[in-house]
């Protein structure tokens, strides 16, 4: 049955391997395939009589915070927030964030969104996870055009957060914080060492354990389906319509 | 004398006034759009928005309808429709100055207004290339020896104060208290604004105050200024707890808006029904 499993079901089981030692992950804005797998590891975590907090920024059901928008940087900031998702337009090899647009700033050739909370999640949060779908040479940049938050601190800034992944449709890496680099840790199936050279537009280290993804087995892959999936459309009902139909 | 003013929608959007600061709240938290629509209609102009911390069709047909001069924010986006058309193309050919910030520094700024202090201080953001182009934000070295870490540089924003705001909520009591729920983001916005109207779905003929669960969840009327029944004020943003989003119409205003002539057919046909 592994030959239908979707790129986005690969992706949420990666991400899930990521977050087994959490006890609260929160998911920020426009991530349904992170806030799919922190659900799908709060259902195995039960399994295995462990407890895992899941806070969906854009739910009102899977959500623990009553004081207002602020809660989640303030309970961040706080250090009880173990795992967060960012995203970027584009992301550079020493990891620095950009959710603003292209070209020169304030002289932006093509705008984004905006930076939203990243500028604080980044530092405080101890597992950052990048998660960019697309990779190519255009968001997996050398440098990026506008710092959203930067990878890298100097000593004296308070900083116990940072980035911990950068994953994408076509591979997982891990950050070095000490090298200030990105190594690469595994691949999905089909893609080659050198692919990924020619689709990154930095680069990268290889790990001496790199290894392909493994799909989700059988019953993870059912728990998604069956349970996670109907959770997801409460808070993301365009992304589970258009993977799972529903 | 009634203890709070009822008011029409109109008398509501004759208290916004050219050029002031509007606290525009996030999609999850009450937006007004049939206010919105209205002050739209009315040509309103030079409006500097202050998003608590983002906006989304909101904004952006603000700033399509041209009614916008200044916008500041952590993002302006259609969520799960992508980008906001009208807020991008504004931004790219420089008719709105977007001063750009992060979620908890919006937080922050109307905080220090809460507790009347001049300033808040806020960790993270530093090395930023947001922080590099906010020359109204300063940075100091921590002065509290006896906390934090030693030379820590530390981030300082101004005090903002709204000049005005304007929800929407499911439900005002008798004397103007207004059900927020756990949209406690609204009261910060309340508490840091110089006038607030409230367009609301129904009045019940209750006191919140009787009760402790619905007196932890209302913003006291004291924040008040008037107050108006709105059916379905927030379409086709959701009313949390109340109605979802209409995500049809979103949608369909996502793909009108991507040009100037598809956003200004939308917007002629819904302002003008």
């Amino acid at each position: 049955m592994n030959s239908d499993i979707k790129r986005e079901e690969l992706l949420i089981s990666q991400l899930a391997d990521l977050l087994v030692n959490d006890k609260h992950v929160a998911v920020g804005a426009a991530s349904p395939i992170p806030g799919a797998a922190a659900l799908l590891a709060k259902e195995e975590a039960k399994l295995n009589n462990k407890r895992l907090r899941v806070t969906i920024l854009h739910s009102n059901k899977y959500n623990n915070f009553t004081d207002g928008a602020r809660e989640l940087f303030d309970c961040a900031a706080q250090g009880r927030i173990d795992t967060f998702f960012l995203g970027g337009v584009q992301i550079d090899g020493q990891a620095n964030i950009n959710l603003v647009g292209t070209g020169t700033y304030p002289k932006i050739e093509k705008r984004f969104p905006g930076s939203f909370g990243s500028a604080l999640m980044y530092f405080v949060v101890p597992q950052i996870i990048l998660f960019r779908e697309e990779h190519s040479p255009r968001t997996l940049v050398d440098q990026v055009d506008f710092i959203s938050a930067p990878g890298a601190s100097d000593e004296n800034i308070y900083r116990p957060g940072g980035p911990k992944y950068l994953i994408t449709n076509r591979a997982l890496f891990k950050f070095n914080k000490n090298l200030k680099k990105f190594s690469l840790l595994k691949l999905n199936q089909n893609q080659t060492i050198q692919d990924i050279k020619e689709l990154t537009g930095f680069k990268f280290d290889i790990s001496e354990n790199i290894s392909d993804m493994l799909n989700p087995d059988t019953t993870r892959l059912k728990t998604l389906r069956d349970k996670i999936a109907p959770m997801v459309s409460e808070f993301y009902p365009e992304f589970t319509n258009r993977i799972w139909g529903i | 004398m009634k203890s709070f003013d009822e008011l029409s929608l109109k008398e509501i959007v004759n208290e916004v006034k050219d050029g002031c600061i509007l606290g525009v709240p996030a999609d999850y938290s009450g937006v007004p759009m049939e206010f919105t629509k209205r002050l739209i209609k009315k040509g309103i102009k030079d409006l500097k928005l202050y998003c608590l911390p983002l906006t989304t069709i909101q904004g952006d047909m603000l700033i399509g309808s041209g009614c916008v001069s200044e916008i500041e924010a952590a993002a302006v986006t259609l969520g799960e429709f992508g980008l906001a058309p009208r807020f991008s193309e504004a931004v790219e050919n420089g008719s709105i100055l977007i001063k750009d910030s992060t979620c908890p520094a919006l937080h922050a700024q109307l905080q220090a207004t809460e507790k009347s202090v001049p300033f808040m201080p806020l960790r993270g953001v530093i090395g930023s290339d947001i922080q590099k182009h906010r020359k109204d934000w300063c940075i100091i070295e921590n002065p509290m020896k006896s906390s934090g870490v030693l030379n820590e540089p530390i981030l300082l924003l101004p005090a903002v104060q709204l000049d005005i705001l304007v929800f929407h909520a499911s439900c005002a009591d008798r004397n103007g208290n207004i059900q927020i729920g756990r949209r406690r983001e609204l009261a910060t916005l309340a508490h840091a604004s110089k006038k607030v109207f409230v367009t609301v779905e129904k009045f019940l003929d209750t006191d919140f105050f009787e009760d402790e669960l619905s007196a932890a969840t209302c913003l006291p009327g004291l924040y008040i200024n008037g107050i108006s029944i709105v059916k379905n004020g927030a379409w086709p943003c959701a009313l949390p707890g109340v109605y979802p989003a209409d995500n049809k119409e979103i949608k369909k205003y996502s793909l009108a808006a991507k040009t100037k002539q598809g956003f200004d057919d939308y917007m002629n046909q819904s302002l003008f029904i």
